[in-house]
Protein backbone atom coordinates (compact mmCIF):
# COMPACT_ATOMS: atom_id res chain seq x y z
CA UNK A 1 0.00 0.00 0.00
CA UNK A 2 1.25 3.41 -0.97
CA UNK A 3 1.53 6.03 1.69
CA UNK A 4 -0.12 9.28 0.75
CA UNK A 5 3.13 11.14 1.37
CA UNK A 6 4.88 9.21 -1.38
CA UNK A 7 2.47 10.60 -3.95
CA UNK A 8 3.11 14.23 -3.09
CA UNK A 9 6.11 16.32 -3.92
CA UNK A 10 8.34 17.62 -1.16
CA UNK A 11 7.35 20.98 0.26
CA UNK A 12 8.59 24.01 -1.65
CA UNK A 13 8.46 27.67 -0.81
CA UNK A 14 7.04 28.49 -4.25
CA UNK A 15 4.82 26.65 -6.69
CA UNK A 16 6.30 26.07 -10.12
CA UNK A 17 5.17 28.65 -12.63
CA UNK A 18 3.90 31.20 -10.10
CA UNK A 19 0.30 29.95 -9.93
CA UNK A 20 -0.67 27.60 -7.13
CA UNK A 21 -1.49 24.00 -8.14
CA UNK A 22 -5.22 24.32 -7.55
CA UNK A 23 -5.41 27.38 -9.79
CA UNK A 24 -3.57 25.50 -12.53
CA UNK A 25 -5.77 22.46 -12.12
CA UNK A 26 -8.87 24.62 -12.42
CA UNK A 27 -7.51 26.32 -15.52
CA UNK A 28 -6.63 22.98 -17.11
CA UNK A 29 -10.17 21.76 -16.50
CA UNK A 30 -11.56 24.94 -18.05
CA UNK A 31 -9.21 24.55 -21.02
CA UNK A 32 -10.27 20.93 -21.55
CA UNK A 33 -13.90 21.98 -21.53
CA UNK A 34 -13.13 24.81 -23.93
CA UNK A 35 -11.41 22.42 -26.31
CA UNK A 36 -14.29 19.97 -26.03
CA UNK A 37 -16.85 22.63 -26.99
CA UNK A 38 -15.05 24.83 -29.52
CA UNK A 39 -15.88 28.52 -29.25
CA UNK A 40 -17.97 28.14 -26.10
CA UNK A 41 -17.00 30.45 -23.27
CA UNK A 42 -16.04 28.53 -20.13
CA UNK A 43 -15.92 30.47 -16.85
CA UNK A 44 -12.87 30.21 -14.61
CA UNK A 45 -11.74 31.87 -11.41
CA UNK A 46 -8.94 34.06 -12.84
CA UNK A 47 -6.29 34.44 -10.14
CA UNK A 48 -4.25 37.49 -9.34
CA UNK A 49 -1.01 37.82 -11.26
CA UNK A 50 1.47 40.66 -10.77
CA UNK A 51 -0.05 42.66 -13.57
CA UNK A 52 -3.15 44.81 -13.86
CA UNK A 53 -6.32 43.27 -15.25
CA UNK A 54 -6.65 44.19 -18.88
CA UNK A 55 -2.93 43.84 -19.60
CA UNK A 56 -3.02 40.20 -20.56
CA UNK A 57 -3.70 38.49 -17.24
CA UNK A 58 -5.93 35.93 -18.93
CA UNK A 59 -3.29 35.00 -21.46
CA UNK A 60 -0.58 34.98 -18.80
CA UNK A 61 -2.51 32.54 -16.60
CA UNK A 62 -2.98 30.16 -19.53
CA UNK A 63 0.72 30.46 -20.44
CA UNK A 64 1.79 29.83 -16.84
CA UNK A 65 -0.45 26.76 -16.70
CA UNK A 66 0.83 25.28 -19.97
CA UNK A 67 4.50 26.10 -19.56
CA UNK A 68 7.23 23.65 -18.52
CA UNK A 69 10.99 24.09 -18.23
CA UNK A 70 11.43 22.85 -21.80
CA UNK A 71 8.98 25.37 -23.29
CA UNK A 72 10.05 28.17 -25.58
CA UNK A 73 7.85 31.22 -25.10
CA UNK A 74 7.18 34.05 -27.53
CA UNK A 75 5.11 37.03 -26.44
CA UNK A 76 3.62 39.33 -29.06
CA UNK A 77 2.13 42.75 -28.42
CA UNK A 78 0.54 44.32 -31.51
CA UNK A 79 2.85 42.19 -33.66
CA UNK A 80 6.01 43.28 -31.82
CA UNK A 81 8.24 41.25 -29.50
CA UNK A 82 10.10 44.24 -28.12
CA UNK A 83 7.33 46.44 -26.72
CA UNK A 84 7.28 47.03 -22.97
CA UNK A 85 4.31 44.77 -22.33
CA UNK A 86 5.66 41.92 -24.42
CA UNK A 87 9.12 42.14 -22.85
CA UNK A 88 7.86 42.24 -19.29
CA UNK A 89 5.46 39.32 -19.73
CA UNK A 90 8.16 37.24 -21.43
CA UNK A 91 10.73 38.06 -18.73
CA UNK A 92 8.25 37.21 -16.02
CA UNK A 93 7.50 33.82 -17.56
CA UNK A 94 11.23 33.13 -18.00
CA UNK A 95 11.92 34.08 -14.41
CA UNK A 96 9.22 31.99 -12.70
CA UNK A 97 9.39 28.91 -14.94
CA UNK A 98 12.89 28.61 -16.31
CA UNK A 99 11.44 28.39 -19.81
CA UNK A 100 13.37 30.06 -22.60
CA UNK A 101 12.06 33.18 -24.30
CA UNK A 102 12.30 33.78 -28.02
CA UNK A 103 11.28 36.19 -30.75
CA UNK A 104 11.16 33.51 -33.40
CA UNK A 105 7.74 32.12 -34.31
CA UNK A 106 9.30 28.93 -35.69
CA UNK A 107 11.13 28.19 -32.47
CA UNK A 108 8.36 28.93 -29.97
CA UNK A 109 6.16 26.25 -28.44
CA UNK A 110 3.83 28.68 -26.65
CA UNK A 111 2.95 31.99 -28.28
CA UNK A 112 1.07 34.47 -26.17
CA UNK A 113 -0.28 37.28 -28.29
CA UNK A 114 -2.28 40.44 -28.20
CA UNK A 115 -3.80 41.72 -31.47
CA UNK A 116 -1.90 39.56 -33.97
CA UNK A 117 -1.37 36.01 -35.15
CA UNK A 118 2.15 35.60 -36.62
CA UNK A 119 2.47 35.59 -40.41
CA UNK A 120 4.37 32.29 -40.38
CA UNK A 121 2.19 29.19 -40.19
CA UNK A 122 1.91 27.53 -36.81
CA UNK A 123 2.44 23.81 -36.40
CA UNK A 124 0.68 21.04 -34.48
CA UNK A 125 3.21 21.30 -31.66
CA UNK A 126 2.61 24.99 -31.05
CA UNK A 127 -0.06 26.60 -28.90
CA UNK A 128 -1.33 30.10 -29.53
CA UNK A 129 -2.63 31.94 -26.45
CA UNK A 130 -4.65 35.04 -27.27
CA UNK A 131 -5.36 37.74 -24.70
CA UNK A 132 -9.01 38.74 -24.92
CA UNK A 133 -10.37 41.97 -23.45
CA UNK A 134 -14.04 41.19 -24.14
CA UNK A 135 -14.98 37.57 -24.78
CA UNK A 136 -18.68 38.16 -25.41
CA UNK A 137 -19.56 38.72 -29.08
CA UNK A 138 -23.16 39.49 -28.12
CA UNK A 139 -22.27 42.32 -25.73
CA UNK A 140 -22.82 45.09 -28.32
CA UNK A 141 -26.32 43.79 -29.04
CA UNK A 142 -27.33 42.39 -25.65
CA UNK A 143 -26.00 44.13 -22.55
CA UNK A 144 -27.70 41.61 -20.26
CA UNK A 145 -25.20 38.75 -19.96
CA UNK A 146 -27.79 36.28 -18.65
CA UNK A 147 -29.84 36.82 -21.78
CA UNK A 148 -26.69 36.66 -23.91
CA UNK A 149 -25.93 33.21 -22.48
CA UNK A 150 -29.45 32.09 -23.40
CA UNK A 151 -28.86 33.43 -26.90
CA UNK A 152 -25.68 31.35 -27.14
CA UNK A 153 -27.61 28.31 -25.95
CA UNK A 154 -30.25 28.91 -28.63
CA UNK A 155 -27.64 29.79 -31.29
CA UNK A 156 -29.64 33.00 -31.64
CA UNK A 157 -27.11 35.08 -33.54
CA UNK A 158 -29.41 37.03 -35.90
CA UNK A 159 -28.60 40.29 -34.12
CA UNK A 160 -24.93 39.97 -35.07
CA UNK A 161 -25.87 39.90 -38.73
CA UNK A 162 -28.05 42.92 -38.01
CA UNK A 163 -24.90 44.76 -36.89
CA UNK A 164 -23.30 43.95 -40.25
CA UNK A 165 -26.51 44.98 -42.04
CA UNK A 166 -26.43 48.36 -40.32
CA UNK A 167 -22.78 48.88 -41.25
CA UNK A 168 -23.48 48.17 -44.91
CA UNK A 169 -26.55 50.42 -44.90
CA UNK A 170 -24.71 53.29 -43.23
CA UNK A 171 -21.26 53.02 -44.77
CA UNK A 172 -21.67 50.88 -47.84
CA UNK A 173 -19.36 48.20 -46.51
CA UNK A 174 -18.65 46.19 -43.39
CA UNK A 175 -16.77 48.47 -41.00
CA UNK A 176 -15.92 45.93 -38.30
CA UNK A 177 -12.12 45.92 -38.22
CA UNK A 178 -10.91 43.95 -35.22
CA UNK A 179 -12.74 41.36 -33.10
CA UNK A 180 -14.71 40.27 -36.14
CA UNK A 181 -17.24 37.69 -34.93
CA UNK A 182 -16.75 34.20 -36.28
CA UNK A 183 -18.76 31.00 -36.15
CA UNK A 184 -16.71 28.19 -34.63
CA UNK A 185 -17.47 24.59 -35.57
CA UNK A 186 -20.89 25.67 -36.93
CA UNK A 187 -22.18 26.20 -33.43
CA UNK A 188 -20.79 29.00 -31.26
CA UNK A 189 -20.02 32.53 -32.37
CA UNK A 190 -16.86 33.84 -30.75
CA UNK A 191 -15.08 37.13 -30.78
CA UNK A 192 -11.49 36.26 -31.65
CA UNK A 193 -9.92 39.00 -29.48
CA UNK A 194 -8.88 42.21 -31.25
CA UNK A 195 -6.98 40.51 -34.06
CA UNK A 196 -7.52 42.20 -37.43
CA UNK A 197 -9.78 40.62 -40.04
CA UNK A 198 -6.53 39.68 -41.81
CA UNK A 199 -5.72 37.11 -39.11
CA UNK A 200 -9.14 35.51 -38.86
CA UNK A 201 -8.79 33.09 -41.82
CA UNK A 202 -5.61 31.78 -40.18
CA UNK A 203 -7.73 30.16 -37.47
CA UNK A 204 -9.85 28.20 -39.92
CA UNK A 205 -8.76 24.53 -40.01
CA UNK A 206 -5.47 25.54 -38.41
CA UNK A 207 -2.98 22.91 -37.29
CA UNK A 208 -2.30 24.54 -33.94
CA UNK A 209 -4.43 24.86 -30.81
CA UNK A 210 -5.64 28.36 -30.03
CA UNK A 211 -6.69 29.25 -26.49
CA UNK A 212 -8.39 32.58 -25.89
CA UNK A 213 -8.50 33.81 -22.33
CA UNK A 214 -10.05 36.89 -20.77
CA UNK A 215 -8.62 37.48 -17.28
CA UNK A 216 -10.85 40.36 -16.29
CA UNK A 217 -14.03 38.74 -17.64
CA UNK A 218 -12.98 35.30 -16.34
CA UNK A 219 -13.80 33.40 -19.51
CA UNK A 220 -11.77 30.97 -21.57
CA UNK A 221 -12.57 29.53 -24.99
CA UNK A 222 -10.66 27.62 -27.60
CA UNK A 223 -10.28 26.80 -31.26
CA UNK A 224 -8.91 23.25 -31.38
CA UNK A 225 -6.80 22.13 -34.35
CA UNK A 226 -8.66 21.48 -37.59
CA UNK A 227 -11.82 23.30 -36.55
CA UNK A 228 -13.91 25.39 -38.91
CA UNK A 229 -13.84 29.11 -38.10
CA UNK A 230 -16.11 31.07 -40.41
CA UNK A 231 -16.37 34.86 -40.21
CA UNK A 232 -20.00 36.00 -40.19
CA UNK A 233 -20.95 37.36 -43.59
CA UNK A 234 -23.96 37.65 -45.84
CA UNK A 235 -24.43 34.99 -48.50
CA UNK A 236 -24.21 37.64 -51.22
CA UNK A 237 -21.54 39.88 -49.63
CA UNK A 238 -18.40 37.85 -48.93
CA UNK A 239 -16.04 38.40 -46.01
CA UNK A 240 -12.97 40.45 -46.99
CA UNK A 241 -9.68 40.98 -45.21
CA UNK A 242 -7.97 44.38 -45.11
CA UNK A 243 -6.61 45.70 -48.42
CA UNK A 244 -2.99 45.23 -47.44
CA UNK A 245 -1.94 42.94 -50.27
CA UNK A 246 -0.30 45.69 -52.30
CA UNK A 247 1.37 47.57 -49.42
CA UNK A 248 5.16 47.49 -49.25
CA UNK A 249 7.14 47.44 -46.01
CA UNK A 250 9.48 50.44 -46.12
CA UNK A 251 12.12 48.69 -44.03
CA UNK A 252 12.25 45.20 -45.53
CA UNK A 253 10.68 45.78 -48.93
CA UNK A 254 8.38 42.82 -48.30
CA UNK A 255 4.88 42.99 -49.73
CA UNK A 256 1.66 41.05 -49.26
CA UNK A 257 1.34 40.99 -45.46
CA UNK A 258 -0.46 42.93 -42.75
CA UNK A 259 1.21 46.32 -42.29
CA UNK A 260 1.29 49.03 -39.64
CA UNK A 261 0.70 52.50 -41.02
CA UNK A 262 3.27 55.06 -39.93
CA UNK A 263 2.13 58.62 -40.55
CA UNK A 264 4.86 60.90 -41.89
CA UNK A 265 5.47 64.59 -41.24
CA UNK A 266 4.46 65.45 -44.80
CA UNK A 267 0.97 64.05 -44.32
CA UNK A 268 1.54 60.85 -46.26
CA UNK A 269 2.29 57.56 -44.60
CA UNK A 270 4.65 54.66 -44.85
CA UNK A 271 4.02 51.06 -43.95
CA UNK A 272 5.99 48.46 -42.11
CA UNK A 273 5.38 44.81 -41.38
CA UNK A 274 3.20 44.42 -38.29
CA UNK A 275 4.83 41.08 -37.43
CA UNK A 276 8.13 42.60 -36.32
CA UNK A 277 10.30 39.50 -36.11
CA UNK A 278 9.07 38.31 -39.49
CA UNK A 279 10.28 41.68 -40.80
CA UNK A 280 13.63 41.30 -39.05
CA UNK A 281 14.12 37.89 -40.60
CA UNK A 282 13.24 39.25 -44.05
CA UNK A 283 15.82 42.04 -43.69
CA UNK A 284 18.51 39.67 -42.50
CA UNK A 285 17.85 37.31 -45.36
CA UNK A 286 17.98 40.20 -47.82
CA UNK A 287 21.37 41.10 -46.36
CA UNK A 288 22.62 37.62 -47.20
CA UNK A 289 22.27 35.81 -43.87
CA UNK A 290 21.02 32.25 -43.95
CA UNK A 291 17.76 32.83 -42.11
CA UNK A 292 15.03 30.28 -42.15
CA UNK A 293 11.61 31.78 -42.73
CA UNK A 294 8.69 29.39 -42.31
CA UNK A 295 5.82 28.98 -44.73
CA UNK A 296 3.37 31.84 -44.40
CA UNK A 297 -0.44 31.74 -44.25
CA UNK A 298 -0.67 34.38 -46.94
CA UNK A 299 1.18 34.20 -50.24
CA UNK A 300 1.29 37.22 -52.56
CA UNK A 301 -1.33 38.89 -50.39
CA UNK A 302 -3.86 36.05 -50.64
CA UNK A 303 -4.67 33.32 -48.16
CA UNK A 304 -3.11 30.10 -49.35
CA UNK B 1 -73.39 28.39 -33.07
CA UNK B 2 -72.92 27.63 -29.43
CA UNK B 3 -69.81 29.77 -29.31
CA UNK B 4 -71.98 32.86 -29.37
CA UNK B 5 -74.84 32.15 -27.00
CA UNK B 6 -76.40 35.49 -27.69
CA UNK B 7 -76.53 34.61 -31.36
CA UNK B 8 -78.18 31.35 -30.63
CA UNK B 9 -81.84 32.25 -31.17
CA UNK B 10 -82.49 31.78 -34.84
CA UNK B 11 -83.23 35.27 -36.02
CA UNK B 12 -83.06 34.49 -39.70
CA UNK B 13 -80.60 36.02 -42.13
CA UNK B 14 -80.74 39.48 -40.58
CA UNK B 15 -77.68 38.75 -38.40
CA UNK B 16 -74.47 38.80 -40.32
CA UNK B 17 -72.15 35.97 -39.36
CA UNK B 18 -68.40 36.69 -39.33
CA UNK B 19 -67.03 36.08 -42.77
CA UNK B 20 -65.00 32.99 -42.12
CA UNK B 21 -66.72 31.53 -39.13
CA UNK B 22 -67.37 28.39 -41.10
CA UNK B 23 -63.60 27.79 -41.33
CA UNK B 24 -61.66 26.14 -38.53
CA UNK B 25 -60.37 28.64 -35.97
CA UNK B 26 -56.78 29.78 -36.38
CA UNK B 27 -56.39 30.49 -32.68
CA UNK B 28 -58.10 28.73 -29.85
CA UNK B 29 -57.42 29.34 -26.20
CA UNK B 30 -59.33 27.51 -23.53
CA UNK B 31 -59.44 27.77 -19.77
CA UNK B 32 -56.58 30.20 -19.27
CA UNK B 33 -55.88 30.95 -15.61
CA UNK B 34 -53.15 33.22 -14.41
CA UNK B 35 -52.41 34.59 -10.97
CA UNK B 36 -49.74 37.06 -9.98
CA UNK B 37 -49.41 36.37 -6.26
CA UNK B 38 -52.87 36.99 -4.88
CA UNK B 39 -54.01 38.98 -7.91
CA UNK B 40 -56.10 37.01 -10.35
CA UNK B 41 -55.10 38.33 -13.77
CA UNK B 42 -57.03 35.86 -15.88
CA UNK B 43 -59.75 33.50 -14.77
CA UNK B 44 -60.97 30.75 -17.07
CA UNK B 45 -60.57 32.85 -20.20
CA UNK B 46 -61.26 31.28 -23.55
CA UNK B 47 -60.85 32.90 -26.92
CA UNK B 48 -61.29 31.80 -30.50
CA UNK B 49 -60.14 33.65 -33.60
CA UNK B 50 -61.10 32.64 -37.12
CA UNK B 51 -58.92 33.18 -40.17
CA UNK B 52 -59.15 36.66 -41.64
CA UNK B 53 -61.15 38.23 -38.82
CA UNK B 54 -60.29 40.96 -36.35
CA UNK B 55 -61.01 40.18 -32.72
CA UNK B 56 -61.18 43.24 -30.52
CA UNK B 57 -60.47 42.87 -26.83
CA UNK B 58 -61.77 45.74 -24.75
CA UNK B 59 -61.70 46.41 -21.06
CA UNK B 60 -60.49 48.81 -18.42
CA UNK B 61 -56.92 48.97 -17.18
CA UNK B 62 -56.10 45.88 -15.16
CA UNK B 63 -58.82 43.78 -16.74
CA UNK B 64 -56.24 41.28 -18.02
CA UNK B 65 -56.41 42.14 -21.70
CA UNK B 66 -52.69 42.83 -22.05
CA UNK B 67 -51.84 39.73 -20.02
CA UNK B 68 -53.97 37.73 -22.41
CA UNK B 69 -52.16 39.25 -25.38
CA UNK B 70 -48.81 38.42 -23.81
CA UNK B 71 -50.01 34.83 -23.51
CA UNK B 72 -50.97 34.85 -27.18
CA UNK B 73 -47.43 36.06 -28.00
CA UNK B 74 -46.05 33.28 -25.75
CA UNK B 75 -44.21 35.84 -23.62
CA UNK B 76 -45.84 34.46 -20.50
CA UNK B 77 -47.26 31.10 -19.46
CA UNK B 78 -50.55 30.63 -17.60
CA UNK B 79 -51.01 28.57 -14.47
CA UNK B 80 -53.28 26.37 -16.53
CA UNK B 81 -54.81 26.52 -19.94
CA UNK B 82 -54.53 25.37 -23.50
CA UNK B 83 -53.42 27.38 -26.53
CA UNK B 84 -53.39 26.14 -30.09
CA UNK B 85 -52.63 27.80 -33.37
CA UNK B 86 -53.61 26.30 -36.70
CA UNK B 87 -50.23 26.72 -38.35
CA UNK B 88 -48.18 24.18 -40.25
CA UNK B 89 -46.09 21.90 -38.07
CA UNK B 90 -47.76 22.88 -34.83
CA UNK B 91 -49.79 20.45 -32.79
CA UNK B 92 -50.67 20.40 -29.13
CA UNK B 93 -50.59 23.00 -26.45
CA UNK B 94 -48.18 25.82 -27.34
CA UNK B 95 -47.54 26.49 -23.66
CA UNK B 96 -45.76 23.12 -23.53
CA UNK B 97 -43.10 24.35 -25.95
CA UNK B 98 -39.65 25.21 -24.65
CA UNK B 99 -38.11 28.66 -24.92
CA UNK B 100 -36.37 27.95 -28.22
CA UNK B 101 -39.44 26.51 -29.94
CA UNK B 102 -41.54 29.42 -28.67
CA UNK B 103 -39.10 31.95 -30.02
CA UNK B 104 -38.98 30.32 -33.45
CA UNK B 105 -42.74 30.02 -33.58
CA UNK B 106 -43.25 33.65 -32.57
CA UNK B 107 -40.69 34.89 -35.07
CA UNK B 108 -42.27 33.02 -37.94
CA UNK B 109 -45.98 33.02 -37.23
CA UNK B 110 -46.87 35.81 -34.81
CA UNK B 111 -46.40 39.52 -35.34
CA UNK B 112 -46.92 42.00 -32.56
CA UNK B 113 -47.24 45.77 -32.36
CA UNK B 114 -46.80 47.22 -28.89
CA UNK B 115 -48.22 50.44 -27.56
CA UNK B 116 -44.71 51.49 -26.56
CA UNK B 117 -42.43 51.34 -29.61
CA UNK B 118 -39.42 50.95 -27.29
CA UNK B 119 -40.66 47.43 -26.52
CA UNK B 120 -40.87 46.38 -30.13
CA UNK B 121 -38.06 48.28 -31.82
CA UNK B 122 -34.30 48.58 -31.58
CA UNK B 123 -34.15 52.34 -31.33
CA UNK B 124 -30.51 52.73 -32.38
CA UNK B 125 -30.81 50.54 -35.46
CA UNK B 126 -32.21 51.72 -38.77
CA UNK B 127 -35.91 51.24 -39.49
CA UNK B 128 -35.16 48.82 -42.31
CA UNK B 129 -32.77 47.01 -39.97
CA UNK B 130 -35.58 46.56 -37.48
CA UNK B 131 -37.64 44.85 -40.14
CA UNK B 132 -34.61 42.86 -41.33
CA UNK B 133 -34.07 41.55 -37.80
CA UNK B 134 -37.27 39.55 -38.08
CA UNK B 135 -36.02 37.96 -41.29
CA UNK B 136 -32.59 37.32 -39.77
CA UNK B 137 -34.15 35.44 -36.85
CA UNK B 138 -35.97 33.31 -39.39
CA UNK B 139 -32.59 32.50 -40.95
CA UNK B 140 -32.36 34.79 -44.00
CA UNK B 141 -28.69 35.50 -44.74
CA UNK B 142 -28.76 37.32 -48.10
CA UNK B 143 -28.31 41.05 -47.83
CA UNK B 144 -30.17 41.86 -51.04
CA UNK B 145 -33.19 39.80 -49.97
CA UNK B 146 -33.21 41.40 -46.51
CA UNK B 147 -33.12 44.79 -48.12
CA UNK B 148 -35.88 44.19 -50.64
CA UNK B 149 -38.19 42.45 -48.19
CA UNK B 150 -37.70 45.18 -45.60
CA UNK B 151 -38.58 47.70 -48.30
CA UNK B 152 -41.71 45.75 -49.26
CA UNK B 153 -42.90 45.45 -45.67
CA UNK B 154 -42.29 49.13 -44.95
CA UNK B 155 -44.08 50.04 -48.15
CA UNK B 156 -47.05 47.85 -47.21
CA UNK B 157 -47.33 49.66 -43.89
CA UNK B 158 -47.24 52.99 -45.78
CA UNK B 159 -43.93 54.08 -44.35
CA UNK B 160 -42.15 56.74 -46.46
CA UNK B 161 -39.39 54.73 -48.12
CA UNK B 162 -36.93 57.63 -48.37
CA UNK B 163 -36.63 57.36 -44.59
CA UNK B 164 -36.24 53.61 -44.41
CA UNK B 165 -32.71 53.89 -43.01
CA UNK B 166 -33.56 56.48 -40.38
CA UNK B 167 -33.38 55.36 -36.77
CA UNK B 168 -36.74 55.02 -35.01
CA UNK B 169 -35.64 57.56 -32.37
CA UNK B 170 -35.64 60.15 -35.14
CA UNK B 171 -39.18 59.30 -36.21
CA UNK B 172 -42.57 60.49 -35.02
CA UNK B 173 -44.83 58.25 -32.95
CA UNK B 174 -47.02 57.35 -35.91
CA UNK B 175 -43.98 56.44 -38.00
CA UNK B 176 -42.59 54.30 -35.20
CA UNK B 177 -45.86 52.38 -35.12
CA UNK B 178 -45.58 51.86 -38.88
CA UNK B 179 -42.08 50.45 -38.44
CA UNK B 180 -43.41 48.10 -35.77
CA UNK B 181 -46.20 47.11 -38.11
CA UNK B 182 -43.77 46.48 -40.98
CA UNK B 183 -41.64 44.36 -38.68
CA UNK B 184 -44.71 42.42 -37.56
CA UNK B 185 -45.96 41.66 -41.07
CA UNK B 186 -42.55 41.08 -42.70
CA UNK B 187 -42.86 37.31 -42.49
CA UNK B 188 -46.60 37.31 -43.28
CA UNK B 189 -47.60 35.99 -39.87
CA UNK B 190 -50.61 33.79 -39.28
CA UNK B 191 -51.60 36.07 -36.43
CA UNK B 192 -51.04 39.79 -35.87
CA UNK B 193 -51.35 41.02 -32.30
CA UNK B 194 -51.95 44.71 -31.71
CA UNK B 195 -51.56 45.99 -28.17
CA UNK B 196 -53.10 49.45 -28.06
CA UNK B 197 -51.37 50.31 -31.36
CA UNK B 198 -52.74 53.84 -31.57
CA UNK B 199 -52.85 54.87 -27.93
CA UNK B 200 -50.75 57.96 -27.41
CA UNK B 201 -51.01 59.13 -31.00
CA UNK B 202 -52.98 62.24 -31.81
CA UNK B 203 -56.36 61.72 -33.41
CA UNK B 204 -55.38 62.48 -37.00
CA UNK B 205 -52.30 60.21 -36.90
CA UNK B 206 -54.38 57.60 -35.15
CA UNK B 207 -56.85 57.71 -38.03
CA UNK B 208 -54.03 57.28 -40.56
CA UNK B 209 -52.54 54.30 -38.74
CA UNK B 210 -55.97 52.70 -38.41
CA UNK B 211 -56.47 53.33 -42.10
CA UNK B 212 -53.29 51.44 -42.88
CA UNK B 213 -54.30 48.59 -40.60
CA UNK B 214 -57.72 48.43 -42.21
CA UNK B 215 -56.25 48.38 -45.70
CA UNK B 216 -53.73 45.69 -44.75
CA UNK B 217 -56.50 43.66 -43.26
CA UNK B 218 -58.58 44.01 -46.40
CA UNK B 219 -55.74 43.32 -48.86
CA UNK B 220 -54.02 40.47 -47.07
CA UNK B 221 -56.84 39.11 -44.91
CA UNK B 222 -54.51 39.10 -41.92
CA UNK B 223 -55.98 37.65 -38.77
CA UNK B 224 -55.69 40.24 -36.02
CA UNK B 225 -56.24 40.45 -32.32
CA UNK B 226 -56.59 44.07 -31.27
CA UNK B 227 -56.42 45.13 -27.66
CA UNK B 228 -57.62 48.60 -26.82
CA UNK B 229 -59.48 50.53 -24.21
CA UNK B 230 -60.67 52.91 -26.93
CA UNK B 231 -64.09 51.80 -28.13
CA UNK B 232 -63.77 53.98 -31.23
CA UNK B 233 -60.71 52.02 -32.36
CA UNK B 234 -62.41 48.71 -31.64
CA UNK B 235 -65.52 49.80 -33.48
CA UNK B 236 -63.52 50.84 -36.54
CA UNK B 237 -61.43 47.70 -36.72
CA UNK B 238 -63.05 44.72 -35.07
CA UNK B 239 -65.42 42.15 -36.49
CA UNK B 240 -65.92 40.56 -33.15
CA UNK B 241 -65.48 41.94 -29.65
CA UNK B 242 -64.58 40.40 -26.33
CA UNK B 243 -65.26 42.51 -23.24
CA UNK B 244 -63.03 41.79 -20.25
CA UNK B 245 -63.34 42.81 -16.66
CA UNK B 246 -61.32 41.71 -13.65
CA UNK B 247 -59.71 38.87 -15.54
CA UNK B 248 -62.90 37.41 -16.95
CA UNK B 249 -64.65 37.64 -20.27
CA UNK B 250 -67.97 39.24 -19.44
CA UNK B 251 -69.37 39.49 -22.93
CA UNK B 252 -68.47 38.34 -26.40
CA UNK B 253 -70.14 38.88 -29.72
CA UNK B 254 -70.21 40.67 -33.04
CA UNK B 255 -68.96 44.22 -32.89
CA UNK B 256 -72.19 45.80 -34.04
CA UNK B 257 -74.19 43.72 -31.64
CA UNK B 258 -72.00 44.61 -28.69
CA UNK B 259 -72.18 48.28 -29.43
CA UNK B 260 -75.88 48.40 -30.32
CA UNK B 261 -77.20 45.96 -27.81
CA UNK B 262 -74.83 45.42 -24.89
CA UNK B 263 -76.08 42.78 -22.47
CA UNK B 264 -73.72 42.90 -19.52
CA UNK B 265 -74.10 45.86 -17.19
CA UNK B 266 -70.41 46.63 -17.46
CA UNK B 267 -70.54 46.66 -21.27
CA UNK B 268 -73.59 48.87 -21.12
CA UNK B 269 -71.79 51.32 -18.90
CA UNK B 270 -68.76 51.22 -21.17
CA UNK B 271 -70.74 51.81 -24.35
CA UNK B 272 -72.80 54.57 -22.82
CA UNK B 273 -69.77 56.27 -21.35
CA UNK B 274 -68.35 56.40 -24.83
CA UNK B 275 -71.37 57.40 -26.81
Amino acid sequence: MTALGELTRPWQAMSYGFLDPSAKRELRRAMLKAVAVPGCQIPYASREVPMARGWGTGGLQVTLTLVNPGSVVKVIDQGADDSVNAVSIRQFVEKVTGARGTWDTQEATILQSRHRIPEERLREDQILVLQVPNPEPLRPVQPNMSVARQMHADADYGRLWLVLYEQIVRSGRIMQGASYPAMVNDRHVMTPSPIPRWDLPKLNMARHLTLLSAGREKRIFAVPPFTRVEPLAFADIPFRVEDHASLVCHRSGVTGFFMNEIPQAGGDSRHELSDSHFGIKAIRRAEGEAVEIGATWYRNGAMS
Amino acid sequence: MTLYPMDAPAQGPTRDLPRLMSAAPILSMTGINRRFGTVVALQDVSATVYPGEVLGIVGESGSGKSTLLRMMNLEDSPDSGDYRLAIPGSAGNLFDLDRYARRMLCARHIGIVYQNPHLGLLMENSSSGNVAERLLIAGERRFSVLRSRAREALDASEFPLERMDARPVELSGGMQQRVQLAKAIALEPALLLLDEPTTGLDVSVQALVLDTLKRLQRDRAITMVLVSHDLGVIRTMADRVMVMRKGRVVEEGLADQIFQDPQHPYTQALVHAKL
